[in-house]
């Protein structure tokens, strides 16, 4: 048990001497995974032969996918932590996590049209979604603990209402949240693709607001495997996650634990609904495809595991974007072929509690 | 048992009643893509719809028009779904749908298994919809996506002097139809698309689709719609691109230049075609301009109507003259609607428009350039406007049918 709260809160939590006895118990897979990783770092940082431009096409394309399938993870990320967040600590599968980002950047739209201003728009985003997070957590899913199919059922009748909700209120336009002047355009990474005849090298040149919003939710699943593993609350998530009762019962106010988890959980997609409306758009319709989206992610990396929705966030974003480029008819299959294999040899996702 | 007389006789009465009214009426139904990527489309098509009802006054060859809306989202289960449930649960007596061009050829179909309903395709523009077995009672008052390109290839040829172009396209019909008119006209004179891409309908992320696109080309040739033609603006914008822009029917269009943002500026000096042109001199658009204008408030429209709100006012106003002309009488199956609608000649606001034998519309087409009007608004300026285009454009029938069927290859850019 004490294993399995480890490895709730993250792999990383292992590292250090884990590593090592990890590479010594999977020598082959370690092996293996190196060599991905040198390979990889070789496609992003050689000038490639012309033999494997045959194959794979420009370089510019190769690299563009790989970055855009990591900045896509970010999103997806943000948008599943707080999914598997939620159902890690109370075993409550929300299906209304969809509408909870889509309303987040619906706010965060309306916000940035009254006063310009984007970066506080997460703020209120946050706030008002977490608060949302709450009020259910309060008034519906305390009354229904432990009945699954009855939250289930539950929430999808909620993300039904709210859709229809925010269809009256906002329309059935799409929005895009103006991206801020010093966001706008793109930057020159220090990548080269080409080399021209005259030897002048040629960068990558990259929207600036997919970097930093990628690097935000880096930061944000940083700071998230910090609170969870340092912190005193992040304590008694990991000890929820592990045996509820036996929490209950040491005194700890659970309730008041699962609203804040509940509540922040909530948050994060809010805050995912503005970071999606700035570089996507928001409209109805984005709700489910991001409960879907984060339900993908999950069973992938593994319900209830943190690094397992950043490991599936990652893994869905690449196939989604190498996809498109490499084989766009079936792209969309991808990202669910890579399902139907977790399910099939590891049905309990990647890096999954239990 | 006198009260249950009474009763039944009240009963009696009131069906009788009623039924004198429901002869008065005429239902009429309509569909338009409310839902999804295509929404700001369909909401301005209904304000065209209401502009010819508005015109009308409600009233059809002598009857009250009533009117069911059913909402769909672009694919062809959703129109189908529409179209069941106005004709076989709200019972109208006509349909004005659908929207979209994979719509249209579902639409097509389920018009062969309901001989009895008359279908006026109300914007939709993929090629096979009036081409391939087409219906008796489908009628079409809109070009289809080819004839709605006819004179772009020309333009971007001799007057642009673009020699080699790639397209990035929705991957469906009425795109498909759109690559097909314009491959035809400029790969005739010698131009080359060196790639085409597609892209399903509604997809948010085209990172990696703009990374793709390649550097020696002309131009490239975007026919994108609705919400997908304003995020890859916005995503273009942002990977910093600035290639020329050659553009289809619907993403240079009110629907994509009155949206909200700074991305649609991409769009300033793009060339492209449509039914249609803002800036056209003709009395008859400006004075539909006007109309359209006057009748909504600035913040419920565009800054003039979208390619959808012509069309469907256009299917509207044949719908309700050819009524006129038959006194809303519908009662003989709908025989004397057809053949009235077949010989109709519309004069409608962009150019006058009649059938073929297929029930296809004939009609002017007009190519633009995309340019910022006195108001800041950006507006396509007409360069070239062609007319009498048919849906064979101007080749010999058994020579168009050579080409082939418009689909994501076809057909081959090469001279014809």
């Amino acid at each position: 048990m004490a294993r399995a709260g480890a490895m709730a809160t993250g792999e990383p939590g292992a590292e250090g001497g884990g590593l090592a006895r990890r590479v010594e118990r999977h020598p082959l897979a370690a092996l293996l995974l190196a060599l991905a990783i040198v390979l990889f770092l070789w496609l992003v940082l050689a000038d490639w032969p012309e033999e494997l431009e045959r194959w794979l096409g420009r370089k510019r394309v190769f690299v563009s996918a790989l970055f855009n399938g990591i900045t896509l993870g970010g999103l997806y990320f943000l948008v599943a932590t707080g999914f598997t967040l939620i159902f890690g600590l109370m075993r409550n599968v929300n299906l209304a996590h969809g509408s909870l980002y889509l309303f987040g950047g619906y706010l965060a739209y309306s916000t940035v049209q009254a006063t310009g201003l984007w970066l506080p728009s997460f703020l209120v985003a946050f706030v008002l979604v977490a608060i949302v997070g709450l009020l259910l957590q309060v008034l519906v899913f305390r009354h229904m603990e432990g009945q699954e199919l009855r939250q289930t059922l539950v929430t999808i009748g909620l993300s039904i209402v709210f859709a229809d909700l925010m269809l009256w209120v906002w329309g059935g336009d799409f929005y895009q949240i103006p991206t801020p002047e010093w966001l706008a355009g793109p930057i020159d990474t220090p990548i080269v693709l080409d080399v021209r005849p005259n030897g002048e090298a040629v960068y990558l040149r990259y929207p600036r607001v997919r970097l930093v919003i990628f690097a935000a939710s880096v930061v944000i699943g940083v700071l998230l495997w910090l609170a969870i593993n340092k912190t005193r609350v992040g304590m008694l998530i990991r000890a929820g996650v592990d045996d509820r009762e036996m929490l209950a019962a040491s005194g700890v106010p659970i309730q008041l634990l699962f609203a804040l988890v509940f509540a922040f959980g909530a948050g994060l997609a809010g805050m995912a609904g503005v970071v999606g409306g700035t570089f996507q758009s928001i409209s109805p319709g984005e709700d489910t495809r991001f409960l879907l989206a984060s339900l993908v992610v999950v069973i992938v990396g593994g319900l209830g595991s943190i690094p397992g929705a950043a490991l599936g966030a990652l893994l869905i974003g690449l196939a989604e974007q190498f996809g498109s480029v490499y084989l766009p008819t079936y792209a969309i299959v991808f990202s669910f072929l890579i399902m139907v294999l977790v399910l099939a040899f590891r049905p309990q996702g990647l890096l999954s509690v239990r | 048992m006198k009260r249950i007389l009474l009763g039944a006789t009240a009963l009696a009465s009131l069906a009788l009643a009623l039924a004198a009214e429901a002869a008065e009426k005429l239902k009429i139904g309509v569909t338009a893509t409310l839902e999804g990527t295509y929404t700001v489309l369909g909401e301005d098509g209904m304000r065209g719809f209401e502009l010819a009802l508005r015109k009308w006054n409600r009233k059809a060859g002598g009857k009250d028009l009533e009117i069911v809306v059913a909402s769909t989202d672009a694919t062809p289960d959703s129109a189908i779904r529409a179209v069941r449930k106005l004709v076989e649960q709200d019972k109208v007596d006509l349909v004005i749908s659908p929207l979209s061009g994979s719509e249209g050829i579902a639409v097509r179909d389920y018009a062969h298994t309901r001989p009895q309903m008359t279908f006026v395709n109300a914007a939709s523009g993929a090629m096979e919809t009036t081409f391939v077995n087409p219906a008796p009672n489908f009628f079409r008052w809109n070009m289809d996506g080819a004839q709605w390109q006819a004179g772009l290839g020309d333009y971007i040829y001799k007057n642009k002097g673009y020699r080699k172009i790639a397209t990035v396209g929705e991957d469906y019909s009425f795109v498909y139809t759109q690559v097909f008119g314009l491959a035809v006209e400029f790969c005739g004179l010698g131009g080359q698309i060196t790639q085409r891409f597609w892209v399903p309908l509604g997809t948010k992320d085209f990172a990696s689709i703009i990374a793709a696109l390649p550097d020696d080309v002309d131009a490239v040739y975007l026919g994108l719609g609705g919400a997908d033609a304003v995020n890859f603006l916005n995503q273009y914008a942002q990977a910093g691109g600035n290639a020329k822009i050659v553009g289809g029917s619907i993403m240079v269009d009110q629907t994509v230049l009155s949206s909200k943002g700074r991305a649609k500026e991409i769009l300033k000096g793009a060339v492209a075609a449509s039914g249609m042109a803002d800036t056209w001199e003709d009395p008859r658009w400006q004075a539909f301009v006007k109309a359209y204008q006057d009748a909504f408030p600035p913040d419920k429209r565009f800054a003039s109507p979208s390619l959808l709100a012509v069309n469907y006012y256009n299917s509207a106003s044949a719908t309700f003259t050819t009524l006129d002309k038959i006194n809303g009488d519908l009662s003989d199956g709908h025989k004397k609607f057809r053949e009235t609608m077949a010989k109709l000649e519309l004069d409608a606001p962009n150019g006058k428009i009649r059938l073929d034998e297929n029930r296809q519309a004939i009609g002017t087409n007009f190519v633009t350039e995309v340019v910022e009007d006195a108001q800041g608004n950006l507006v396509s300026k007409v360069v070239k406007v062609v007319e009498n285009v048919n849906q064979t454009l101007g080749l010999p029938l058994d020579k168009f049918k050579a080409l082939g069927l418009p689909s994501r290859t076809n057909p081959e850019c090469k001279k014809y």
